[in-house]
């Protein structure tokens, strides 16, 4: 399937690769935008249902169009730059944001062959993306010349850089038992059901295997409570502690600006969801190896995309905020001990017990 | 010839941007633009075909060192016009630094077309970027491998000490202790009659 797709896309001529890289750039966009608007219905549905409300369910049928809606409102408000802000980079800073969300999605492979492009660091890509981003949150904060909204921004990078460093450590972990940083080789190194996931990974044909189960699976759960702080959802939202600090680093945007921090916003989640599908829940393969398919592989990497945002939208219906010095005690001195020891351990099985151990 | 126009774009937006991290009047925007400065870098990394190093010098300096230098120029209280009025007496100074540099770059450009001209072959093509670093790395350079990495550790170590501080009288909380705290020890039922208080 790889090479087929790699032949094709070498035989073309240039201007025809330029066409249909762009119409697939284009459709990645589309789709994204599109699931977008669903994603913040489906949060305010969730986040409703969990207190017993109804949510948003005046415009459309149950409510459906109110994301559309609340877009339009926010293109045809005026942009408000506040007087003693830096203009150019006021504007800068959302913009950043969302080309830094999109930019992520480049090598993010969806199904065999539907990735826009497959190189060969597309781990090292992501993080190097990912780290960018907060940058637009940093600039937004400076550039609005208030002081809740710089230390919304001083908060959220310090938040961001805290938690980037573990992600990166449990990465490391999940690219040392495949031996890969393309991505599209880690989703193929978990195939064949349930048990080749990294996140459950039990072998049970080969026993000594099975020591990897408890340290994968922590490390998933890790990554998880990692990715709710690197997209600052709660109970990890203290750059935008509504009690403490108005809304963060947003305090001044309105209109189209507030509206790119708040896509992009959930563009990243959306990534983060991604990653995590690939990393360590198989990516587009089928929980049941049955061989044949009924369904395309695109269907079960949504269905895990969708079944983690959910357990997002839950974890911020449910879980109280985190204080400021409890979420960096959290970050620097269990998360990033927790990731680095099983980094040292996935990488002394790889040595010792891997297929291409010392050796054997 | 995409080739060409991407590299003279690139080439001409570092120059430029490292320019403005000098000539720009506001600090942040000097790192604003020293930061489109290792961007452009790292296109140009790529264009050589060193996507490894490219992506390594956005996530290190982009992403971890600006990120530092913004945090420190955002937070500091300076006045420009005062530093700017003593900014003559040191072009002596960087006079010298600027033509040490200059020659050293002379030098090593006459040293390249001095030569044959051709950039040393790497020995095995097949190698992808990673596996090239990682057999040259853990093989050939192990020892000054470790070595740099004992540099960073000591300076890591260097930097803690010099920042810890030990007060008295800080209150400190102690997780553990917090959570291995039972009902009883908290809460306390006290029956009271209409009319008196807690008071014993």
């Amino acid at each position: 399937m790889m090479a087929q797709s790699l032949q094709f896309w070498s035989d073309l001529s240039p201007l025809v690769w330029f066409g249909l890289k762009f119409a697939q750039v284009l459709a990645f966009v589309l789709v994204l935008s599109l699931m977008v608007a669903v994603l913040v219905l489906a949060d305010r549905k969730i986040w409703a249902a969990v207190q017993m409300r109804r949510g948003p369910n005046v415009v459309g049928a149950f409510g459906l169009l109110q994301t559309i809606a609340d877009a339009l409102k926010f293109f045809f408000k005026e942009i408000i730059v506040p007087s003693g802000a830096d203009k150019f980079l006021f504007i800068l800073a959302p913009v950043l944001t969302l080309v830094m969300a999109f930019l992520s999605w480049g090598v993010i492979p969806v199904a065999p062959g539907w990735v826009i492009s497959d190189i060969n660091l597309g781990v090292l890509y992501v993080l190097a993306i990912s780290s960018m981003g907060v940058y637009g949150i940093i600039i937004g904060g400076w550039a609005s010349n208030s002081k809740y909204p710089f230390m919304g921004a001083l908060r959220s990078a310090a938040q961001m850089v805290s938690y980037e460093v573990s992600i990166g450590f449990i990465i490391l972990s999940v690219i040392f038992l495949v031996g890969s940083m393309n991505l599209t080789d880690i989703v193929e190194a978990q195939k064949g059901g349930l048990f080749n996931w990294h996140m459950f990974y039990l072998d049970f044909k080969n026993p000594i295997n099975l020591i990897l189960f408890p340290v994968m699976f922590y490390m998933g759960v890790l990554f998880f409570v990692s990715a709710l702080a690197e997209s600052n959802r709660p109970p990890f939202d203290l750059p935008e502690a509504e009690s403490e600090l108005v809304a963060g680093y947003q305090v001044e945007y309105s209109s189209t600006p507030f509206l790119m921090y708040f896509f992009g916003e959930y563009v990243n989640i959306m990534l983060l969801s991604a990653m995590m599908t690939i990393l360590f829940l198989g990516g587009w393969y089928a929980p049941i190896d049955i061989g044949i398919q009924f369904v395309p592989p695109v269907f079960w990497f949504i269905l895990k995309m969708a079944i983690i945002f959910f357990l997002f939208a839950m974890v911020k219906a449910i879980v109280p905020r985190y204080r400021y010095d409890q979420l960096m005690r959290l970050g620097w001195k269990v998360f990033l001990p927790m990731s680095l020891f099983a980094v040292m351990f996935i990488s002394t099985w790889v040595v010792f017990f891997g297929e291409k151990a010392v050796g054997v | 010839m995409i080739t060409a126009i991407a590299f003279y774009l690139l080439a001409a937006v570092s120059v430029a941007s490292a320019f403005m991290v000098i000539a720009s009047r506001n600090p942040v925007h000097s790192v604003m633009f020293l930061i489109l400065t290792f961007f452009s870098a790292a296109g140009l990394f790529i264009l050589m075909g060193a996507e490894f190093l490219a992506l390594l010098l956005i996530m290190v300096y982009v992403g971890a060192v600006a990120v530092l230098f913004l945090f420190v120029v955002m937070m500091l209280e300076v006045d420009f016009v005062a530093l700017k009025q003593g900014f003559l007496q040191y072009i002596g100074l960087g006079a010298t630094v600027a033509v040490v540099l200059l020659t050293e770059l002379i030098l090593v450009g006459a040293a390249y077309f001095a030569g044959d001209g051709n950039t040393a072959t790497p020995p095995n093509p097949d190698e992808s970027n990673l596996e090239a670093f990682g057999h040259v790395l853990y093989t050939d350079y192990a020892f000054f491998f470790e070595a740099s990495g004992f540099i960073l550790l000591v300076a890591m170590i260097g930097a803690i000490v010099l920042t810890l501080r030990e007060r008295d009288g800080v209150r400190k909380q102690d997780i553990s202790k917090q959570i291995a705290r039972t009902r009883e020890d908290a809460v306390e039922m006290v029956d009271l009659k209409s009319g008196e208080g807690i008071g014993s």
